[in-house]
């Protein structure tokens, strides 16, 4: 009597301790992670045995991630943690070694772009630099700039040639490259039903590739063209890939979510130039600090006439367009 | 009154199971058709999800194709119901308060569909979650897509919930409380508009894509359902008074006939005021007007389409206006076929891919769907088809055998 007693209280306790204790989003996510890892582990008890409980490391690791958070809401450890989790799926999956930074914006700083029309010869060094830096699908050959030939007397892409192959430069003819504008008002942050896309402190609007569920919502917003959709399975050769690389940026898709220029976040962050930039051999592509009064692109800006384009939409880009 | 003991909702669950799995060979034949339309729909879903969007003929120009086509179509049928909903239970017109629940079975029919068609178009259905309140994250209030997630969901509910309660008292032999059921027949007819105006919203606030930013799409969309919904009605109406024992006023058809006849007009009018804005003054925006109506540089795949479906909307609104048969059945239905499908037409693939031709770089490209989106469509429009029918055909014999023990001392207004 007295035993069953106790052992009443026990449960009591138990049931008061599993009531009182504050339950949020983040620990039932949590809860339901760990259920599905031990789901997998107790279904498939045969398996031949790495990990705890026998386990395959990836099927957890796996699970870890179908289970997390949005970035932008996740804290300092669980970014660490899914982090962790993405560089050791690369190796396991990929036998690659990646190093993938969580690197925030730094402080008094804004992201701008110039293009200077009168120099860019149409070479299109910036879209090879920015495939190789960025990682992009070779299958689909999917690219974040476009470069247009113009005849003179025009100005707007839509009259000129997004698709010319032959020798430039074209007698008569000008070149004008355009890629996501990161505006200041982006309609496609404004239209993303999950907030998978977002404006990040120093201006580049980025996705969270792990949260967005590719409803393409946001490319038809974009006035622009600015974004592009992995309708494949994306895959770059193991001896191609970029292994620095950013949770934001140039890290690994997959099918099914959208991706979009970064202005190189895993270089522009650590004081590098994006890859476009930097590969542009006619010095056409003006990348800088907007807060800095000494940058180049601040001296373009009050120097140059600049335009932008479709300004009417009140989308606000963070890209110029200049003339010498 | 009866004063039999209440029969349980399992007991009404498995009732309408046994009613749906019963019938004649005609009966089996036709769902057995409708599984095998569903189940090469399953098939093609599966080398969808296997091989990504890229199996569909959408692209990064064309990101929107025959499924967010067909959806946006559906939401109008969907909304209609309240075309039934608002005269049976505002006005008490009896006609319609026999018929009502048929239409809201459509109603939640077209729902199911139009959730369905969102999931095939997602590139990570099985992150949908992320889109689920509380443990997700909901852009809401600024993204119209979380509010077009609200919206149809609560419809759905309400589209469920309502002829539920009304139908399992009905069941049981029992009135049903008007006070319990009327504020949310009342809300669902808010509702219905809702859920139309916030779908127009979705495209109508997209100053990227001229031929969308529009601000008569809402007014438009509501009109064009209320001409096609209604239509869709009256063919199902005509169904079922062929194949069952349920009569239906030829009064009731005539009313029909009007609401559809007002909004197709209505609809007309506003597809003649928008053409007129596209070609008196044709601007850098008319471009994909152009290209819907008249092809721009050799693409020109949508041009038969939008032909046929305006001859078809235009043919069927004479007909039904001037009413040559008298209410001649043989005359009013394939006339409301020719405008179901022509609207279907205009809405469907005229609205959503124009919309994104030319590209806003202004290229220019044709899309036409592939075999694993035709497939998968196919299936989507079969599964909304076996719902109706499983929706409505207990509703009905628990109607009739209603009716028939309370005729003739009671009979609800």
């Amino acid at each position: 009597m007295a035993g069953s007693n106790h052992e009443h209280k026990e449960i009591d306790k138990f049931i008061d301790r599993f009531l009182s204790r504050k339950s949020n989003r983040r620990s039932f996510l949590q809860g339901i992670a760990k259920t599905a890892v031990i789901g997998t582990a107790l279904s498939a008890p045969g398996c031949s045995g790495d990990g705890i409980l026998g386990i395959k490391e990836e099927t957890a690791l796996a699970w870890g991630e179908y289970f997390k958070g949005n970035y932008r809401l996740m804290t300092h450890t669980e970014r660490n943690t899914t982090i962790q989790r993405l560089e050791r799926l690369a190796r396991l999956r990929d036998g690659v070694d990646v190093q993938i930074s969580s690197r925030g914006p730094r402080e008094q700083v804004l992201f701008g772009y110039a293009f200077n029309l009168t120099r860019c010869e149409g070479f299109m060094n910036c879209v090879a630099a920015c495939e190789k830096e960025n990682n992009m699908d070779r299958i689909s050959k999917t690219q974040y700039i476009r470069t247009f030939e113009l005849e003179h007397g025009k100005m707007s892409v839509e009259a000129g040639n997004g698709k010319y192959f032959h020798e430039v430069p074209v007698e008569g003819h000008f070149y004008m490259g355009v890629q996501c504008f990161h505006c200041e008002n982006p309609p496609c942050v404004k239209a993303c039903p999950t907030q998978a896309t977002w404006q990040e402190k120093d201006g580049i609007v980025v996705v969270d590739y792990d949260w967005c569920i590719g409803c393409r919502y946001c490319l038809a917003a974009c006035p622009y063209w600015g974004r592009r959709f992995n309708w494949n399975e994306p895959s770059v050769p193991k001896e191609e890939l970029t292994r620095k690389q950013h949770y934001l940026g140039n890290r690994k898709r997959k099918k099914g979510v959208m991706e979009k220029c970064t202005f190189c976040i895993q270089r522009t962050r650590e004081g590098r130039l994006p890859a476009c930039a930097e590969a542009c051999p006619t010095g056409s592509r003006v990348f800088g600090n907007l807060l800095d009064p000494k940058s180049e692109i601040r001296f373009v800006l009050e120097n140059k006439k600049v335009f932008r384009m479709k300004e009417d939409l009140g989308t606000e880009p963070k890209y110029w367009y200049f003339i010498d | 009154m009866n004063k039999q003991p209440t029969k349980g909702l399992l007991s009404f669950l498995a009732q309408a199971i046994r009613w749906n799995m019963r019938g004649s060979v005609g009966y089996q034949l036709y769902l057995g058709v409708l599984m095998l339309i569903m189940v090469v729909g399953v098939y093609a879903y599966s080398v969808q999800l296997n091989q990504g969007l890229a199996a569909t003929g959408m692209n990064n120009i064309v990101s929107w194709g025959l499924y967010i086509s067909n959806f946006t179509f559906l939401v109008g049928v969907a909304a209609a119901a309240v075309m039934l909903i608002l005269p049976a239970y505002v006005f008490r017109d009896p006609h319609f308060h026999r018929v009502v629940i048929i239409g809201e079975g459509v109603a939640v029919g077209a729902l199911v569909m139009c959730l369905s068609f969102i999931l095939a178009d997602l590139g990570g259905p099985h992150r949908a979650w992320h889109l689920m309140p509380v443990i997700g994250v909901f852009n809401w209030p600024s993204s119209i897509l979380a509010w077009d997630v609200l919206v149809l969901n609560g419809y759905l509910l309400l589209n469920t919930l309502v002829p539920c309660y009304i139908l399992y008292c009905h069941y049981n032999n029992r009135k049903a409380d008007e006070r319990k059921y009327r504020p949310f027949v009342f809300l669902s007819i808010f509702w219905a508009v809702s859920i139309h105006m916030v779908t127009a919203f979705l495209y109508q606030g997209l100053p990227a894509r001229p031929f969308w930013n529009n601000p008569l799409m809402g007014p438009r969309f509501l009109a064009s359902a209320f001409a096609a919904g209604p239509a869709l009605i009256t063919l199902v109406l005509a169904i079922i008074q062929t194949m069952t024992t349920f009569k239906i006023d030829p009064k009731l058809f005539n009313k029909l006939r009007l609401i559809i006849v007002v909004s197709a007009v209505i609809n007309l009018l506003m597809l003649f005021s928008e053409i007129f804005k596209e070609f008196y003054t044709p601007t850098h925006h008319s471009l994909p007007a152009v290209y819907l109506f008249f092809g721009l540089e050799g693409h020109n795949a949508l041009v038969p389409w939008i032909w046929t479906s305006i001859s078809m909307n235009i043919i069927a609104t004479v007909i039904l206006a001037l009413n040559p048969g008298k209410n001649n059945p043989k005359v009013l239905l394939p006339a409301s076929v020719l405008l179901f499908v022509g609207i279907w037409i205009e809405k469907g693939i005229g609205l959503i891919v124009p919309g994104l031709i030319p590209s806003p770089m202004g290229e220019i490209v044709d899309y036409s769907p592939t075999w694993v989106e035709i497939s998968i469509s196919l299936g989507v429009l079969a599964l909304g088809v076996f719902v109706v029918t499983w929706l409505i055909r207990p509703a009905i014999i628990i109607e009739q055998r209603y009716e028939e023990a309370a005729s003739p001392t009671v009979r609800e207004a």
